[in-house]
Parts: structure tokens; sequence; C-alpha cells
């Protein structure tokens, strides 16, 4: 395995994970804590995704999740229309655009929540269209919403056992026998109970989920998510909402997913936090693809700043950002009226980028 | 002050009668629907006419034997419930509601009807059906007993052993179910269909088979009702039934097991009790603190009105100081003000 040649700050978070990823080391007897084994799988997404070029669509060395021209019209908004797009199996990749670029909807897409105009999208070579959302979770896509879905009249525990699938006690005629599905029962409880210590939920477990604080929720959502041992999990703003300190745990137990092999997509709005745990960034806007690449090249490019600054007036800004909108204006004013070639071929560039 | 008395021994007989018993399994199964679904089922009514008209219909126009009715009841509650869930399960929950408590009017409008008097004797009804089920008893169904200083006919007693026999039953079914995973994702259900669904649950199915389980303890409730009033009428299956049986419901405490059953007992205790008590209150000249007579102001006709009256006051003051019901984990209900 090639060595990592620059270091950037998805390495330099590299540092962080021992630090806060730490409750969760003891968990998997199979990584031992240790720091090698354990780091393995992420530098393998990141170093297949090394020498990708930063353009969208670009074929990955082994997708998971692949999307096929989906299209989702509301009205006569287009929400959603994504021509081509591969995600890494193993990485982490972050999917990020201004409020209302269609990210939720992409998921909902995913996920079986929301049915497509056209399209096609599969997960490991089976098509996802046409699934319902309980099919697809079944398949081991499993996701976590933007306002947080605890079921807060079950205890942290019940929450967590619904996580578990194909459970014979689930059944109506075999729930009526305890003995066919007491022993499942006991182990699934025991896989729960590891998990909420895992996520320090432990001593909530026979509380009411609906007790449960902001943060606290998304880390149960986390947990019963991973209840079902999901090979893709999709995350809808997992931060949203949460303090700063639980904010590092979190990014503790998202990076965690990627050591165990998991495939995770996530919808966030801090940068810094898409940086620090991203191995590839995917950016919407209007409903399109506009950028996709590691996450250091992001910030460079022109369409996402555009897309974040440029595109939206009515987004609220903080006088900083107001000025420097106004001064790029009048920049732009300037050099319109003296050199109006510059600006022609500045236009030509934008569209054949967002065809890709 | 015997008066009084009288009142209370009236009152607690109620508890155990067939009535008590119609509206503790109507409310059972609204506690599968709505108490551990969150399914708005405001038509159960029209599951205990099935169930009640199931028999009647069955022995006396078909010529069939008793059990037979009882599995045509059955078999047409559950027919009724998957033609209400398959269209309005996949949507929010408000259209169950509206679905339901149309069909349960439209059932007993047509159940009535002139054109259905060749099953159903419009709205004379159907009686002199039960003979088949009174023959069972295994004592004499014309004798007298008092038991505990209440009076009961034998049939009256056994119509009720065999009812409590299938309240405790069918709870026992409700404790079993709901304490399994099955009941487990039914309360998921209620709390978040959604958060279900990506768990993979299939929402639509638990959702139909708490309709149809629901259901069928209605029409239990419907066919004890037949058989201890003797007879089936379209109107006796007012769809009121089914918001008192929800007021049963929610005064013993929704999502229990016993709360149906407790709420059902009290509510006929009150409804006996008030009503032989304020009877008392006017059948001698008393006067309200020597300001005026009360049975000036105040008749006999009025007494049945009242007693509604007082089960609402009570319901509602209920609401405030115990809003989870007699037996109800305070915690649970509060969560809901989040």
């Amino acid at each position: 395995m090639p060595a990592d040649p620059k270091p950037t700050g998805a390495t330099a978070s590299g540092a962080g994970t021992s630090g806060a990823g730490a409750p969760g080391s003891g968990y998997h007897p199979g990584a031992q804590g240790s720091f090698q084994s354990g780091d393995a799988p992420r530098r393998l997404a990141q170093a297949a995704l090394k020498d990708l070029p930063w353009e969208i669509g670009v074929a990955k060395p082994d997708p998971a999740v692949v999307v096929d021209g989906v299209t989702r019209t509301f009205g006569g908004l287009t929400a959603v229309s994504v021509d081509h797009l591969e995600i890494q199996r193993g990485g982490i990749t972050g999917l990020i655009g201004p409020n209302g670029a269609g990210k939720t909807t992409l998921f909902n897409l995913l996920t079986g929540f929301d049915q497509p105009d056209t399209g096609t999208w599969s997960f490991d070579g089976k098509s996802l269209g046409k699934l319902s959302p309980h099919q697809v979770a079944r398949l081991g896509v499993v996701r976590t919403f933007q306002l947080t879905k605890a079921l807060s009249r079950l205890s942290v525990l019940q929450n967590m056992l619904l996580g578990a699938q194909d459970q014979r006690g689930e059944g109506f005629f075999r729930a009526l026998v305890p003995g066919i599905w007491r022993g499942e029962e006991k182990a699934n409880t025991e896989k729960a109970m590891d998990l909420l210590r895992r996520f320090k939920l432990d001593a909530k477990k026979d509380d009411f989920a609906g007790t449960l604080s902001g943060g606290q929720r998304k880390l149960l959502e986390m947990a019963r998510a991973l209840m079902s041992d999901p090979q893709v999990v999709m995350l809808d703003e997992p931060m949203a909402g949460v303090n700063p300190a639980l904010t590092q745990s979190l990014l503790g137990h998202v990076k965690d997913l990627r050591e165990q092999g998991m495939t995770v997509i996530f919808v966030e709005h801090d940068m810094d936090v898409v940086r620090d745990i991203s191995d590839w960034v995917v950016v919407m806007a209007a409903g399109r693809i506009i950028a996709e690449g590691p996450p250091e090249s992001i910030s460079q490019n022109r369409a996402v700043v555009d897309a974040y600054l440029g595109a939206h007036h009515d987004a609220p800004l903080t006088v900083e950002e107001e000025d420097k909108v106004l001064a790029q204006a009048e920049r732009e004013i300037a050099r319109e009226e003296n050199a109006e070639g510059e600006i022609l071929s500045s236009e030509k560039d934008e569209p054949r980028r967002t065809e890709r | 002050m015997s008066d009084l008395l009288d009142a209370f021994a009236l009152g607690v007989r109620a508890m155990f009668t067939y009535q008590a018993i119609f509206f503790a399994l109507l409310a059972i199964g609204l506690n599968v629907h709505f108490g551990y679904t969150g399914l708005l089922n405001f038509g159960q009514i029209a599951f205990a006419m099935l169930g009640g008209f199931g028999i009647a219909i069955s022995v006396s126009k078909w010529g069939l034997p008793f059990w037979a009715g009882v599995l045509v009841g059955l078999l047409a509650a559950v027919v009724l419930a998957l033609l209400l869930g398959l269209p309005t399960l996949r949507l929010r929950a408000d259209y169950l509601a509206i679905v339901t408590i149309a069909a349960a009017e439209a059932l007993r409008l047509l159940f009535r009807s002139v054109s259905a008097t060749p099953i159903t004797n419009s709205t004379l009804g159907i009686s002199a059906f039960n003979g088949g089920f009174l023959r069972l008893s295994p004592w004499g169904t014309s004798g007298r007993y008092n038991i505990l200083g209440t009076r009961w006919n034998g049939g009256e007693l056994w119509v009720i052993t065999v009812g409590w026999t299938l309240v405790i039953l069918t709870s026992v079914l409700v404790f079993l179910l709901m304490r399994s995973p099955w009941g487990r994702v039914l309360r998921a259900v209620r709390e978040d269909e959604d958060a279900a669904r990506a768990l993979g649950k299939n929402v639509y199915s638990y959702k139909m088979q708490s309709l149809v389980l629901g259901g069928l303890f209605g029409a239990l409730g419907g066919m004890v009702y037949a058989v201890g009033t003797g007879s089936a009428q379209p109107d006796q299956y007012q769809n009121a039934n089914t918001f008192l049986a929800y007021g049963a419901l929610i005064l013993g405490g929704a999502a229990t097991v016993l709360g149906p059953i407790i709420g059902a007992m009290l509510l006929w205790f009150i409804i006996a009790f008030s009503d032989s008590a304020l009877s008392a209150l006017l059948s001698d000249d008393r006067t309200f603190f020597g300001l005026f007579q009360i049975n000036e102001v105040f008749s006999q006709t009025d007494v049945a009105y009242a007693r509604f009256i007082i089960i609402g006051l009570g319901i509602m003051f209920l609401m405030i100081f115990r809003p989870q019901g007699i037996i109800g984990d305070r915690r649970e209900v509060m969560l809901d003000a989040r």
C-alpha cells in the first residue's frame, strides 16, 4: 500500500480519531483497539480515491452505490437531477450544498422514501428502484433523519432492539410463543447493550427515548441504525443541533463506522466537520451535482463558491460576507466595462463543468 | 341513605353486565388500534355490528348452527378490516379515521334499509337466534339467582360468564403480544412510521394486522351484545358507541392491558349509579337546601341525559388532572408535551 504522500486535512484527523474514538476501541474484539488494523480501511478508501480526477460523475474503483440519471420534480421544481454518481465502498462520502440543494431528497430517493421520476440506482449491483423503504433497509442500507426520529414512548433499549433485523418474534403467531424468540431477544439485548455502552447511553437504557437530549437522540438514532449491521449508513445532518463536545464524540463514531468497513454517506453543513472526516465530498446545488472531489479540492472549486455565495442572494449573510459579495460584484461590473472578453470566457467555462 | 346504597349496588352490578363486556371488548380492540398502533379507528361499532349480525343472520336466516354464526361474524370482521385498511393504511392516519367513521354509518344504514329486509329484517332486526347459545349453559337459563345481593337470571349469567371469559382471553392475548417483539414494532409504528420503515419494518403489514386483530375483538363484543339482548337491530349499533368505548379506553388508560376493562366497568358503574341515584333524588320531594324542589327543575326524563353529562365531566376532569387514565403511566403521557 503506498504511503499517503501529502499530509491533508483528512490525515490530520486520524489523530483525532484516536482521541475521540477511544470509547469505541474497546468494543471490537477484532480491531483490538490497535491503530493500524483499525485504520486500514480508511486508508484504503482514501488511497483508492487519491488519483481520481476531480470531476463530476467520475468512476470510483469500487463503488457501493451507483446512481444513474435520477430526477425528481415537485411540480415545476426540479429537486434532484443527478446524471451519474458513484459512492466508494468503505469510505466516508460527504454530501454538502446550500439549503434546498436536494440533498435530503436524494437521500429519500436512495432509501425508498420517495420515488424518482426517472433513473436507476443500485447498491452492490442490486437495483434499488421500486423497493419500499423497509426492503432497502433489509438490504443493509440504513439511514437516519435530519429531524431525529427517536421513538419517544419506547425505552432506549427498546429503540435499540427494534433495529435488529429478521427477528423471529416479529411475526404475529411466533410472537405468541416466547420460547421461539427468547434466545434471539437475549442475544440482541447483549448486542444492544454493547452498542449503548459504546455510545455512552447504557445508563439510560430504561428511560423513555423522549426524555433524552437532542444530542443523545442523535447518538441513539445512530446506534439503533447499527443494530442491523448495515453495509451503507446514510446520515442526514448527524451533527445538527449537537453541542461541540458531543460533536467530537459523534465524529469519532462516524469514523468508527468506516474502520469497520461500512460505507458512510452523510449530509452536513459544517465545513470543518466535512473536511475532518470525509474521504470524498459531493457538492449539490439546485438539485444537481456541481462538484465532487476530495475535501481539500472543494474550497478551491469555483462552482461551489458560486453556489454558496453567488447564486443565493436571499440567503442570510454576515456583514463580512455581504461586503465580500458586494466587492466582488463591483469588481465584476468594473471588469465588464473594461474587458468583455474575460467575462465571456468564464461564462463559457461554467456550463462545461456542470454538464459532466 | 338507603337509596344511595341501593344505587351503589346497582352500579356495582352494572359493572359486570353484558353491556360492560360489550364496551370492554370494543375498547380492547380500540386499544390495539389506537393505544398500541396509533390507528384512528372511529368505526369500531361496525365490527361489532358485523359480529352480532353474523350470528343473527347465520342462525335465523341461513339455519346454521350457533358456532358457525360465530365464524361468519369473525370472518366478516376480517373482511371489513381488509377493505378499510387496503386503501387507507398507506396514507396518513386521518384517512383511516374518515373512512372508518363513514363505513360504520354506511353499514348501519345499509342494514336498516328496506332493500335489506330479506336478510336483516330492516329496522325490526332479527331476534330469537341465541337459543343455540343458551342451550349450552350448564345451569337453567330461566331461573333467577342471587349473587352477593344482586339478582341475575340464568341466561344473563351464562352470557356474562362467557363474556368475561372472552375479555380475559383477549386481554391475555394482548398482554402476550405486546410484550413480544411484534408488539414492540406496533409501538414503533405508533411513535413514528418512517423511523420504523427505516429500520426495515413493513409498516403497512403491521398496521393491517393490528386493524384485523382489533376488529376481531370488536366483533366478539358485538356477539356478546347480540346474545345478551337476544336481538340484533341495526340501530343498536349507533356510532356513538364507538366514542363511548374510546371514553372507556381513555378513562382506564390507553396502551395498558387492563385499562380498557377498568374503563368499561367504571363507565357502566357511573351510568348505572348516577341513573338510580338521580332517580332516587327525584322520587321524594327533596329540596335544594330549602330553596326549591329539585324535581321542579329536573325531571325524570332528564336523568338519561344527565348520566352522560356526568361521564363527560368525569373525562374532562380526568384529562386535566390525570391525563394518563386511571392506570396509565404519567411519564409516558407527559412526553407528548415536549
